[in-house]
């Protein structure tokens, strides 16, 4: 299929970037996205240009690397999958795609569709993790919990750190994010013993950072390839208002 | 107060403070549908009583100061997402992922405002610092301003429409407070939100019947 392509080149940091033209015509339908892009690079430099730089790693949905804006839908047309789980097949023969990087303040733009997210890692060190020695692994029963709790945090767990739920919200929050790592620690008997501190720093570096607060329009949960439920902002919330800023 | 978080829970609170307001008012209002004598008699006996009471001044403050708070508030938050969000989209199609109203509770507000500042200005500031007609009982004629108000369909017409503005802004900025207040059990979550369409949808009727009913009944 033919496919004409309008992608997002920005040379630095500091340079002003634009849109920038492509014509692709030999695209099969069970490429996956990233493959597309692949396929450009290839002719890129054939050609003796620069290749489109974007980010990925595992290709397989897991790390939460990828990640771009496609037809101003984070991660493309399709709900929630990762941007190299998404398949030429969901578009046609003919179509005119937009591809831009993931755009907030806070993730600035490093070359082209590659964007910095140190910022997230910022936040998961302001209190993102149990400050116990871990030591060997302990026996497993040693600390009872129910199925369904270990079930809950393993589904806030989940969070690939892809951006894309700053990326769709009108206000550039993070809140699912944060709230995520939030919820998944305070669940678990380890967890619990810095709930108030964690929930108080890791909001505290998510305003330090520049993102936006939250509106409650839930876009993030309809684009996050793990489906990471909304209400882990609202547990958030309550961990702060129960105890976090008093 | 430089956290948003803690700016979203003034917000909140003082949306919902705003809620309840509503729902006195309705109720008081309700007697506007009273037949013509009885809703005169009724209608500025209760507004004179509202007007001497102590209690009521202290609300009235209240009341004042979280609308206040409430906007400025809204205003910090959205400059501040504003720079939130660096470099716009060139192709935008985020709103597919939202509803339309949660995305402009902004706009939606600023028609509130406005319709605020009319509502104030033809009611409350008339009661208040000029001479109304007095009725029978000896106390201000605030009925009688109200439906002569009401007799002209446009005047009907600007307070459907910032009735509608007001409507959409509670349909979700209800469930969104509870949100913020931290309401997270499943279970309590969507009892919230069921409640708050049903709060909505009585609101908004309400204060929509009022002024249709009395200009269709006005002679
Ligand atoms: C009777 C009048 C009003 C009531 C009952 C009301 C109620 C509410 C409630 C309950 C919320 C949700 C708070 C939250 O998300 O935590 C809210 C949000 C909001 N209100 Fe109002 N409001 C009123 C008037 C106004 C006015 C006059 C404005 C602005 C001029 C305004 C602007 C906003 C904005 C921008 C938000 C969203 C904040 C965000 O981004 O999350 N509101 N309102
Ligand atoms: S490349 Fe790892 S999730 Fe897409």
């Amino acid at each position: 299929m033919k496919i004409f392509l309008k992608i997002w080149r920005q040379e630095t940091r500091e340079a002003k970037g634009e849109m920038k033209n492509y014509v692709l015509d030999d695209v099969t339908e069970d490429m996956s996205f990233l493959s597309m892009l692949d396929l450009l690079n290839e002719k890129l430099i054939a050609a003796g240009e620069r290749v489109v730089e974007f980010d990925h790693d595992c290709r397989e949905g897991i790390c939460g690397q990828c990640g771009v804006m496609i037809n101003g839908q984070a991660h493309g047309p399709l709900p929630h999958v990762t941007t190299c789980q998404l398949h030429m097949r969901s578009f046609n023969n003919g179509d005119t795609i937009y591809v831009e990087p993931f755009r907030a303040k806070s993730f600035p733009v490093i070359r082209d569709l590659k964007i910095d997210r140190s910022s997230f890692d910022r936040m998961i060190q302001a209190g993102g993790y149990i400050s116990a020695s871990t030591g060997q692994a302990p026996e497993a029963n040693s600390i009872p919990i129910s199925h369904k709790t270990a079930e809950a945090a393993f589904d806030s767990a989940a969070c690939i750190g892809c951006g894309a739920c700053v990326a769709t919200c009108k206000n550039s929050s993070a809140a699912l994010f944060v709230s995520a790592k939030i919820t998944h620690l305070v669940l678990l008997p380890q967890g619990k013993i810095e709930a108030d501190e964690r929930v108080r720093k890791m909001i505290a570096q998510m305003n330090e950072e520049g993102f936006g607060h939250c509106s409650n329009t839930e876009a993030c949960e309809v684009e996050c390839p793990q489906q990471i439920s909304v209400l882990n902002i609202a547990r958030m919330n309550w961990e702060f208002n129960k105890g976090g800023f008093l | 107060m430089k956290s948003t978080q803690i700016q979203k829970i003034l917000m909140a609170l003082t949306g919902f403070f705003l809620c309840i307001f509503l729902v006195i008012h309705l109720l008081g209002n309700l007697q506007l549908l009273l037949p013509a004598e009885k809703a005169k008699t009724s209608f500025n006996w209760y507004s004179h009583f509202l007007s001497g009471n102590i209690l009521i001044k202290i609300i009235e403050i209240l009341l004042f100061v979280s609308v206040a708070a409430h906007i400025v508030y809204a205003l910090i938050l959205t400059l501040n997402a504003k720079k939130a969000n660096g470099q716009k989209y060139v192709y935008d199609r985020r709103g597919t992922a939202s509803k339309w109203y949660s995305r402009n509770m902004g706009m939606l507000g600023s028609l509130i405002l406005l319709f605020l500042i009319i509502h104030l200005k033809d009611f409350w500031y008339q009661y208040k610092f000029t001479d109304l007609p007095i009725d029978e009982q000896g106390y201000k004629d605030l009925y009688s301003i109200v439906i002569e108000a009401y007799r002209q369909w446009w005047y009907v017409l600007i307070y459907l429409a910032g009735i509608v503005a007001l409507g959409f802004h509670l349909l979700h900025g209800f469930f969104s407070a509870a949100r913020t207040l931290g309401v997270y059990n499943p279970k309590y979550v969507k009892g919230f939100r069921i409640f708050g369409w049903l709060y909505t949808g009585i609101i908004t009727a309400g204060f929509m019947i009022i002024p249709v009913y009395i200009h269709l009944t006005i002679i």
